[in-house]
């Protein structure tokens, strides 16, 4: 366990869990960086199924998978970044999150590389991020962590998957 | 305590307006020569549940119009008034003015003064005026003396009294709010033990209240066993008055009087806080603004009641409840069988797994039938409007409503309302001829319209029939090429021709009618209905009558799906798109500067739309002859879409793209097959218009 | 405080009732007409009936008199709502037993002294 979740452990061994200073997040890996997007946004995390394309959409929007009756769309987020895409094999994943956009509220799915794990980190510790030339563009990072000396990128999650970007996505 | 009642005013409108309907239709159902009571009292108590309810809630203005009503039908209702046409009339005139106050008074707005007025004085007129004393509490309140010492007061109930639920004890407490009081209790008439009947009261008091009372608030106090005991007051000054004749006066109890009308400020003693503190009820949302102006602020601002609640019939969701209870226990049981499958288990397996599929499929039914009302709610406008423009336009009809508990959608009927309505006074301004043309054809004086719904297939049918003067084919003709819609040349079949009448912007009144010509259109309609996902079509037969026939799906959430293949893709083409599915016959193409492509099908040429190219897909076989060609028909024309495949046919539920994702132009929403993969439902008329941009942008 | 039984075929009329006679402590039961009453009645205890005069099924009238003819209801106070326009109902009311009439329309202040005087 990293250092920020041993110092959480107490209050949580406590069965408090209830600290308003972390927040957990899941964290996956994509084109060899490491994300974090805030675990109350995850819904849930399925393997790779069929998905079924929608025409005259971005090349990132995989298409569109059935979630128990509710059609959800998958982004893959290698493609999103212009990185290389990788063939999707049996560790990858698609995390379904939740995106809060002005008025509404989403369910959307990003193609990843891999799932890591799950982490607490106070939010004191999300430092901002200078423009190091990620793969994911600045205006969708809240800021880096640190985890067991791994730099983690956490993720603005609603302003990566708005409906305006969306939108903007689409004319491109 | 104050109670904030803005809280309970929805309920109060939505309430008011349903009882509003049932007093319209019960008076258009009044046969003015034989009324019948039942009727008339099932009208009365509407407008008396009004009436009690927007007085209760501060409506000022609505209660006495109200109340105005509800005099005339009270008299109606015990025979002391004959029921009229003329009362009807007004009665009726009373609705509509009252649905304009009530919409006024729920959405803050203005309301016609003048209208409302009018009305009234018609109201009253009809009354001779006798309603006005009701009103005036003040008057009764002229009885008010002034200042007492105080009172001596014989109290006798009459031995029953505990049987009315009232306790003496408890009106000698309040007594004692008032003053200072001493009593004596006289035991004269006690029986000995033996005779005694413990639920009899043998006693009586002589009281003495000291104080600065009112003889009203005495009265006040007893004034609920007025007829249950003697009460003899004398002024502790002066001489007695028995006050048990006074049935009359005690109307004016407090408890009635709507505080702004009192004059002066009263003594309420049942009421231990001033008076003042229940005005604010009364001058709450009051209509105050009534400028002379015209109405128009109140008729444009149609009524925020728009649900998004349904009243649903108990039935409905106990059905639901069971088949779910069954559903449960079948789902368990496929478990368990699930646990030790054997070759044996199969079958038990499998029958349950049929038996899980029929559940499913009833208890979807039963939740589609939950959003079904019966159509009698879109037709229910139908009779006051046509007896209304009838009137107005010198005519004879007679409307016929049929089917009337055919169900359908909620969300459909709401939207058909306003096309069913243009089609109805189409009939009745430009299809029943006067009634002297009628005699002087051999008709009957008195035209039919008749509504007919129903069932059929998986659809809902309504048919507008009139016996009017049909539709004019070569009238048509030769407005549609006056207007440039069509050449002077086409040759057009019957079918064609009256579907001219949808096409934008046409309208053969010579004179648009400010009954029906508003411009607003057939083509209107047309769209309406499409985009419930419906037909029209029109049948006419001139001098005998026309028939509009409107199809539409039973529920919005379910279309009839005709499954296509593309490559490794499916798609769902809803099936009223579809005219027709053949194979290609390569002399049938032709191309246009070599890009269009056209194809002949019988004297018509409808563009080709090849899906693969559009959606950028892999198909079988670029090559038309290798697959197939489905004419559908979207809102621009017809078109061919090219496919590999045809697949099945089947009921699909209609799921939103737009929830998760973004609208996408050519797709109409989403859908999940039976292997639970996504399938994309083609928007036809989305798809026509992307292939020929796409086309404009290859050429 | 105490039980009572509010019946009007009017919702809102319910609503406004309910809420101000709980506000003020008391335990409310609804009824639409008086078929529903009489049931409600029978099934519980009460210790007011506040009842409209004029509701389908079963008008307030009826329903008085058929409480009234219950053992457990021959002594309870009850109540009708009525409009001034109804002074006969009123009469009527009381002949059928009715402890005494409130007059619509009330605010809810004069709602909770009418029950106070009655209640004790």
């Amino acid at each position: 366990m990293n250092e920020a979740a041993a110092t959480q452990s107490a209050d949580i061994d406590l069965g408090l869990n209830i600290d308003v200073e972390a927040d957990q997040y899941l964290t996956f890996i994509m084109a060899d960086e490491e994300y974090g997007v805030d675990i109350l946004r995850v819904q849930e995390i399925r393997g790779w199924e069929h998905v079924t394309p929608v025409p005259n959409t971005p090349k990132y929007i995989k298409g569109v998978i059935n979630l128990r009756g509710t059609i959800v769309p998958l982004v893959d987020l290698r493609e999103r970044f212009g990185v290389e895409s990788i063939p999707y094999g049996p560790t990858t994943v698609v995390i379904v999150l939740k995106v809060i956009g002005e008025d509404s509220e989403r369910i959307m799915g990003i193609v990843v590389d891999a799932v890591a794990d799950v982490y607490n980190i106070e939010d004191g510790k999300i430092k901002p991020a200078p423009d190091f030339g990620s793969v994911v563009s600045i205006e969708y990072v809240r800021g880096l962590a640190s985890i067991n000396e791994q730099m983690l990128i956490v993720l603005d999650i609603d302003k990566l998957l708005s409906s305006d970007e969306l939108q903007a996505m689409s004319n491109s | 305590m104050s109670v904030d009642m803005s809280q309970f005013y929805q309920t109060f409108f939505d309430e008011s307006f349903e009882g509003l309907d049932i007093m319209e239709s019960g008076l258009l159902g009044l046969d003015v020569g034989a009324a019948d009571a039942e009727t008339i009292n099932t009208v009365f108590r509407a407008a008396h549940s009004i009436k009690g309810g927007s007085a209760t809630f501060g409506f000022t203005v609505v209660a006495e119009f109200t109340h105005l009503m509800e005099t005339l039908l009270d008299e109606m209702r015990d025979g002391t008034r004959m029921v009229t046409e003329e009362s009807v009339d007004y009665l009726l005139k009373s609705v509509d003015c009252l649905k304009e106050l009530l919409t006024a008074v729920q959405n803050k707005a203005d309301y016609n003064e003048d209208f409302v007025t009018e009305v009234k004085v018609g109201l009253e007129r009809l009354l001779h005026g006798d309603e006005a004393s009701s009103k005036s509490e003040a008057d009764k309140m002229a009885e008010s003396t002034g200042d007492v010492e105080g009172w001596l007061i014989d109290f006798k109930p009459a031995d029953y009294l505990l049987k009315t639920g009232n306790d003496p004890v408890r009106l000698i407490n309040e007594l004692s709010l008032l003053g200072k009081i001493e009593t004596t209790c006289d035991t004269d008439r006690l029986p000995f033990f033996s005779a005694l009947e413990p639920e009899l009261i043998y006693l009586s008091w002589h009281i003495k209240l000291e104080g600065n009372v009112s003889k009203e608030q005495i009265n006040e106090v007893f004034e609920w066993i007025d007829d249950d005991a003697d009460i003899t007051l004398s002024c502790l000054s002066g001489e007695p008055e028995k006050s048990d004749s006074s049935a009359g006066q005690d109307e004016s109890a407090v408890a009635t009087v709507t505080p702004v009308e009192e004059p002066e400020e009263p003594e309420e003693p049942l009421t231990e806080k001033p008076a003042s503190e229940s005005v604010p009820v009364a001058s709450v949302v009051e209509e105050a603004k009534k400028p002379k102006a015209d109405s128009k602020a109140a008729a444009s601002k149609k009524p925020a009641k728009d649900q998004s609640s349904i009243r649903v019939s108990i039935d409905k969701v106990d059905e639901l409840i069971n088949l779910v209870g069954e559903l449960v226990i079948t789902q368990s049981m496929l478990s368990q069988l699930g646990e030790t499958v054997t070759k044996e288990t199969i079958e038990k397996l499998q029958d349950g797994l049929g038996q899980l599929e029929r559940n499913t499929r009833e208890l979807q039914e039963s939740v589609m039938r939950i959003r079904m009302l019966p159509i009698s709610f879109a037709f229910q406008r139908f009779p006051r409007m046509v007896r209304d423009l009838s009137n107005q336009l010198g005519k004879e009809i007679e409307l016929r409503l049929l089917g009337e508990q055919t169900e359908l959608d909620k969300t459909v009927m709401e939207k058909i309302g306003d096309p069913l309505v243009h089609l109805v006074r189409n009939s009745v301004d430009h299809g029943i001829e006067t009634p002297e043309e009628r005699e002087a054809n051999g008709k009957p004086r008195k035209g039919t319209v008749e509504l007919n719904a129903f069932h059929q297939g998986g659809n809902i049918v309504i048919e507008i029939t009139d016996d009017g003067k049909g539709i004019d084919k070569d009238v048509i003709f030769a407005k549609a090429v006056e207007k440039g819609v069509i050449n002077a040349n086409e040759s057009l079949t019957d079918e064609q021709i009256f579907d001219l009448i949808f096409a934008p912007g046409f309208s053969t009144a010579a004179v648009v009618s400010g009954v029906s010509g508003r411009g607003v259109g057939m083509d209107v309609v047309k769209r309406n209905i499409r985009e419930l996902g419906g037909n029209i079509e029109v049948k006419s037969e001139q001098g005998k009558g026309s028939t509009i026939i409107i199809r539409l799906p039973l529920t919005l959430a379910i279309l009839d799906g005709q499954l296509i293949r593309v490559g490794d893709d499916t798609y769902i083409i809803p099936l009223i798109s579809i005219i027709e599915s053949l194979q290609v016959e390569k002399s049938q193409i032709n191309s246009i500067g070599g890009q269009a492509e056209l194809y002949k099908l019988r004297d018509e040429y409808l563009p080709v739309v090849r899906l693969y190219e559009t959606f950028g897909l892999k198909p079988d076989s670029t090559d038309l002859s290798d697959g197939l060609i489905v004419i559908v028909e979207g809102e621009g024309g017809q078109a061919g879409l090219f496919v590999d495949d045809l697949l099945g046919q089947q009921q699909v539920v209609i799921k939103s793209l737009e929830t998760n994702f973004r609208p996408v132009e050519g797709i109409s929403g989403a859908t999940i097959l039976g292997d639970g993969t996504v399938a994309l439902i083609l928007d036809i008329t989305g798809l026509i218009n992307l292939s020929r941009q796409s086309s404009e942008r290859a050429a | 405080m105490a039980k009572i039984l509010a019946v009007d075929d009017s919702a809102s009329m319910r609503q406004m009732v309910s809420f101000t006679l709980k506000g003020a402590g008391h335990d409310v039961k609804e009824a639409c007409d008086g078929v529903e009453a009489l049931r409600v009645a029978q099934a519980n205890t009460f210790d007011l009936v506040l009842t409209d005069i004029n509701m389908p099924n079963m008008d307030g009238v009826s329903l008085i008199k058929e409480l009234r003819a219950l053992p457990a209801y021959k002594f309870i106070p009850m109540l009708t709502l009525t409009t001034e326009s109804g002074a006969e109902k009123k009469m009527e009311g009381k002949r059928a037993g009715a402890t005494g009439w409130i007059v619509k329309p009330f605010s809810p202040d004069q709602l909770l002294a009418t029950i106070k005087k009655v209640l004790g």
